[in-house]
């Protein structure tokens, strides 16, 4: 918790999106505050996209407040999308537009006064790497390149917030290092909500994480503070000679023992509270006269926790 | 100014892409080999009145080249930018419907203009061998004008429904042939219903123009027909924002 708090600049106040029948988003809150980066972590489907597009003032939330910069979404829209820049999943580009061409368009829309928008270009041309194909049809560029044109559209006139939907997805690994260097770089001084499903990539990057899994909230804070809020979780993979259904009957007896799944013929025990769940399972095995072909512990790291969280247990 | 702004962008699109000159390209032969027939036949059969023996037949050619045009340009405004998924990121701006809606309007009627400018060659042409009078070429042009923004308007609503440009064209093509046929035949519908009728109907309103009068109800219908669409295409964009909103 930093000593002062810093102003909110993302609010979303129990959030629900409906789509006909389907719930995208349900009740989700959550605020990000001034300067910080932000993991946006979650399945495929999960609700991610939709809650970015919220907060982009493409469509309201069915019912629930979205406040970015302390603009309402919906009240306010004009003044919200003045504070962010936006970078959708996919990259969406005008393919016969040059990248210049593109980008002093953008400018025009985001309302840059006459006077800054040669400079912002220039900048944004600058910041993403983009000199060598500025006179380019965007269309022509190689994926890589057009991932870059889409954040510096997000970035042209330096909007204080930045929502990013998935920004090094299909990048080759060179050019995720750059994008990640780049969202680095505005550390401080932008306040940025990024989504990932790259957990390495989340770790790397931000201080918080925020996992959204079916529409709801199932995890936030540091992954450090996530990952002790789980770390009494201990997991163990065992192999024996025995009747599946009794090791796994013995296995579920076990006290603590919450999960017991196969997996490739091995056993999968998930426990909470117990400190040498390997020595356990042992001593069950040997109880009912089972020979151990392999036995080993894990301990869950960001993967696990991610996995865990979306399958349905709360940090 | 962002309406500016749009306009500028689509008018790029339109310069960058083959089929825009293919349209041009159509558009022109056609026109040409038309006024070539008409003025034929003028000449063959006209008699002294260039405005009711040439141009009534060349406006009403070419108004029906302008139907088949327009729907071509208009179908890719918004069904393009909604299938490559720019649509959204335009509306991630701080920019209104209304202006995204004016910049493609203006952006397409500019376009049309263009193109009806390079048929004026025509009269130019004529006027080099025999005087040609000005007046019912305006009305007629004026005509033309008109009519082109109403198809672009109704064009323009039925792209922004829908991602798919197919869809988006042969929609156009049928409500604007609706409102050309609705008293086709007279014969079909009852003396009342055709007092009902007849002030909506496109063709009938082209008439005078092509004659080269100015009634204001034309004009007023025309300018109706248009407004009306493009109010349709703003509650179409703006649905989003209700849609699946609880109140």
């Amino acid at each position: 918790m930093p000593a002062v708090p810093a102003r909110p600049m993302i609010e979303v106040e129990d959030v629900t999106k409906r789509f006909g029948a389907i719930d995208a988003v349900r009740g989700i809150s959550f605020r990000v505050a001034e300067g910080e980066i932000v993991g946006f972590l979650g399945p495929n489907g999960a609700g991610k996209t939709t809650t970015m597009r919220m907060l982009a003032g493409i469509f309201p939330p069915t019912s629930g407040r979205v406040r970015v910069a302390g603009h309402d979404v919906l009240s306010a829209s004009l003044l919200s999308r003045k504070a962010i820049g936006y970078f959708p999943e996919n990259a969406p580009y005008y393919s016969e537009l040059l990248v210049t061409e593109y980008l002093r368009f953008v400018a025009r829309l985001k309302r840059l006064p006459r006077g800054r928008r040669a400079a912002a270009v220039e900048h944004a041309l600058h910041a993403c790497a983009l000199e060598s194909v500025a006179g380019r049809r965007v269309g022509t560029l190689s994926k890589g390149y057009r991932q870059r044109v889409g954040l510096a559209q997000a970035l042209l006139g330096e909007p204080p917030i930045l929502i990013l939907d998935e920004p090094t997805i299909g990048l080759d690994p060179g050019q995720v290092v750059e994008i990640r260097d780049l969202i680095r770089g505005l550390r401080g001084t932008r306040t940025v909500l990024f989504s990932s499903h790259i957990l390495s990539e989340v770790e790397a990057l931000c201080e918080r994480v925020i996992v959204i899994a079916r529409g709801s909230l199932v995890g936030e804070g540091t992954p450090a503070e996530l990952a002790k809020r789980l770390g009494k979780r201990q997991r163990a993979i065992v192999r024996t000679d025995g009747a599946a259904d009794a090791v796994r009957a013995a296995l579920r007896a076990m006290p603590g023992v919450d999960r017991v799944e196969e997996q490739d013929g091995a056993i999968v025990v998930e426990s909470t509270g117990e400190d040498d769940l390997a020595g356990s399972v042992g001593r069950a095995m040997q109880q009912g006269g089972w020979a151990v072909r392999e036995l080993r512990q894990e301990t869950l790291d960001l993967e696990d926790i991610f996995l865990e969280l979306v399958r349905g247990g709360r940090a | 100014m962002t309406v500016l702004a749009i306009v500028r962008k689509e008018l790029s699109l339109y310069f960058s892409s083959f089929l825009f000159y293919a349209l041009t390209a159509v558009f022109l032969v056609l026109s040409g080999y038309l006024f070539y027939t008409n003025l034929d036949f003028y000449v063959r059969f006209g008699g002294m009145n260039l405005a009711r023996g040439l141009w009534q037949y060349q406006l009403f050619d070419m108004r029906e080249r302008l139907l088949v045009l327009v729907p071509l340009l208009t179908m890719r405004l918004f069904a393009e930018e909604r299938r490559l998924g720019t649509l959204e990121l335009l509306w991630t701006y701080p920019l209104r419907d209304g202006e995204i809606i004016a910049g493609k309007f203006l952006a397409c009627l500019a376009i049309v203009t263009l193109m009806l400018a390079c048929t004026v060659t025509y009269p130019l042409w004529l006027s080099r061998l025999q005087p040609v009078d000005v007046g019912p070429l305006v009305a007629g042009y004026l005509g033309l004008w008109l009519l082109a923004a109403a198809f672009i308007a109704c064009g323009l609503f039925l792209s922004a429904l829908t991602d798919s440009q197919l869809i988006a064209g042969a929609s156009t093509y049928g409500v604007l042939l609706f409102f050309w046929m609705i008293t086709w035949n007279e014969a079909a519908v009852s003396e009342g219903s055709l007092q009902i009728l007849r002030p909506f109907s496109l063709f009938d309103r082209f008439a005078v123009f092509a004659q080269g009068g100015i009634d204001t109800r034309d004009v007023s219908y025309l300018v109706f027909f248009t407004t009306t669409f493009l109010c349709a295409t703003f509650f179409a964009l703006d649905s989003r924002r209700w849609r699946g909103v609880r109140s």
